[in-house]
């Protein structure tokens, strides 16, 4: 087992009515790694989660999750994953610790063992003082950390996050991002949902872009950025400045399409190698009197990647539904 | 936050007991957790506890006068249906808890644990049973105060008591589906419930059949909650009716048959979204 993926899907599909939430899906996920799985709402991200857990069956394709198949070892493999969800599955009428308890209880721990265990990870979640109140009190950071600590009772190998941060603030998404990290750092292997590029790129080694069911592109965060383009330079010219002179002494340095703004003095030059293209620029700029007032050297950010990404499939969709609409309007009689 | 390896999990090993053993635990630690949370919710059982006292006074204080033919006091007559009603219209938390723990995504975390598959549902239809006996005895009180006079022996008095409580059980597990089955908690509240108004008014619970016209009495003589309500009346009245009492529990047991293995399906079928 141990040169086995922890996650593996192939060719998932699942259809709700009239909307295929997954169009043939496939994934995988290394032990011990973080596997980022990043797409707007609707994407398919929920579904395949659910799938994954058990919760779901496919209509088609299959996937293993530590070594067991997600259908016919559903029973076997619940014992071996943990699931944090986007709507933190905590009971708001119970305490913290009767949550944590509870869960431990259902895993079939032994009173002792899972008060033990719900004492423990409360501790390790910092929510010792609050352990004692309802969950209806807590914040929305301190829901997650307890959705959290539920699913890691048995410390499971194989831990399911689905947007573990969505709606929490950015100092409570903070927290939860070093909690992620410490886990992983500690062997869990992770699938972590999400629509916040920026949390893929600070956790996942390798990230899955998912649109209309279907993986879109994949690769690590750098990967990903530079499929999208390389570095660019952004800068503003200070006010009256020649900006027609400028864009002369940039356009040798661009090797793709420069981007001016000339009522905001602005210019975005693709360039080839980032640093010393830099520092050329800002010598010729200086050389020919022209003042700078901001300069930058900026790599794509996977927000960048997901709008070029998504917005191409879009354009893909519709070319391929009009001509069948074609042969409707215009056929024959 | 200390988030050091807790010694990955030696420590913590499941038990391994017979699955039947875990059927009844698991339904029992979900019980539990219904439990714990009535204290903490006072206003609903407040409100469970309103609506039946309501009932009481307005079939003693306002039909009462004008129903006649019950053979007994009027208020000794009500009650019998009273209890009836206020069980089967309390099984309908048991739809709307389910309905409510779908729509918070719990049932979601319960099922991705390896836990009983029957268990949710045992639990909060065991935990409702134990809801609807405080609010039976709550009843039983109110119904002393307003000239409720109990004939008989007190054993067939816990009879009574014992069939109300499997009524509650069975009609617990209809709600069950009714609420794994509907999309939203309000669904589950008015699906819930709409169906229990003819099932409950066009029965023996507050009238004598025979003043129905005939085509009513006759689905109302044969409908369960006429016949539960007479084994009720019976058992307290001492007017004891074997006959009546093993149809009240033939009916019961059947709705149980049909419904446990329903409502596990939908259940096992069902995520929240």
């Amino acid at each position: 087992m141990a040169n086995q993926p922890a996650i593996i899907a192939e060719g998932l599909r699942k259809r709700y009515g009239t909307t295929q939430a997954l169009d043939g899906l496939d994934l995988r996920a290394e032990a011990g790694t973080v596997l980022g799985v990043l797409g707007p709402n609707g994407a398919g991200k929920t579904t395949a989660v659910r799938i994954l857990t058990t919760l779901l069956k496919p209509d088609a394709g299959y996937a293993r999750v530590a070594g067991l198949d997600v259908v016919k070892d559903a029973d076997a493999l619940r014992s071996q994953i943990g699931l944090a969800g986007q709507y933190a599955a905590v009971d708001e009428n119970l305490t913290g610790y009767e949550n944590v308890e509870m869960v431990g209880r259902l895993y079939h721990l032994s009173g002792s063992a899972a008060r033990r265990r719900a004492d423990e990870l409360l501790q390790r979640f910092d929510l010792v003082d609050a352990a004692r109140r309802t969950v209806k009190t807590y914040s929305g950071g301190m829901r997650r950390r307890l959705d959290l600590a539920a699913s890691l009772v048995m410390t499971p190998p194989v831990l399911f996050l689905d947007e573990p941060t969505t709606g929490l603030d950015p100092r409570s998404r903070l927290g939860m991002w070093e909690v992620i990290s410490k886990l992983v750092s500690d062997g869990t292997t992770v699938l972590l949902t999400t629509q916040y590029l920026e949390e893929a790129d600070q956790l996942a080694n390798h990230i899955i872009v998912v649109n209309f069911g279907r993986v879109i592109a994949e690769g690590t965060a750098d990967e990903l950025k530079t499929q999208v383009g390389g570095d660019r330079v952004e800068m503003t010219v200070g006010p009256g400045s020649d900006i027609t002179r400028a864009t002369e002494i940039l356009r040798p340095y661009s090797v793709g399409e420069m981007a001016v703004a000339a009522e905001r003095r602005h210019l975005i030059v693709p360039v080839a190698a980032g640093a010393q293209q830099l520092a050329a620029i800002i010598r010729e700029m200086d050389a020919a009197g022209i003042a700078i007032d901001d300069i930058a050297l900026r790599r794509p950010t996977l927000d960048d990647v997901f709008l070029s990404l998504t917005g191409a499939t879009t354009d893909a969709a519709d070319l391929t539904t009009a001509p069948a609409e074609r042969p409707l309007a215009g056929s024959p009689r | 936050m200390n988030i050091a390896a807790p010694g990955h999990g030696n420590s913590t090993k499941p038990i391994i007991r017979p699955r039947i053993y875990w059927e009844i635990a698991d339904a029992l630690t979900l019980a539990k957790r219904n439990l714990v949370q009535i204290p903490r919710i006072p206003e609903e059982l407040i409100f469970s506890t309103i609506q039946p006292v309501m009932f009481v006074l307005l079939f003693r204080y306002v039909f009462g006068g004008a129903i006649t033919g019950t053979g007994t006091t009027y208020v000794n007559y009500l009650m019998a249906g009273i209890f009836a009603q206020t069980v089967i219209f309390g099984s309908t938390t048991t739809g709307i808890g389910l309905a409510t723990d779908l729509q918070k995504g719990l049932i979601d975390r319960f099922r991705s644990l390896p836990m009983a598959k029957s268990a949710v549902l045992t639990g909060r239809t065991l935990s409702d049973v134990v809801r609807n006996t405080f609010v039976v005895i709550v009843m039983w009180t109110v119904g002393l105060l307003v000239g409720f006079r109990p004939q008989g022996s007190i054993l067939a008095w816990f009879g009574a008591a014992g069939l109300l409580l499997l009524t509650s059980f069975a009609f617990s597990w209809i709600s069950a589906t009714i609420g794994m089955a509907v999309r939203s908690v309000e669904a589950a509240q008015s699906a819930g419930f709409i169906w229990l108004f003819p099932l409950t008014f066009a029965s023996s619970a507050f009238v004598p059949t025979q003043s129905m016209p005939t085509w009513l009495r006759a689905f109302a003589d044969r409908q369960p909650v006429t016949i539960v309500v007479n084994a009720v009346r019976g058992l307290l009245l001492n007017k004891i009716d074997a006959t009546t009492i093993w149809e009240a529990v033939a009916w019961c047991v059947g709705i149980l048959i049909v419904f446990i293995p329903l409502s596990v399906r939908a259940y096992n079928s069902r995520t929240a979204r």
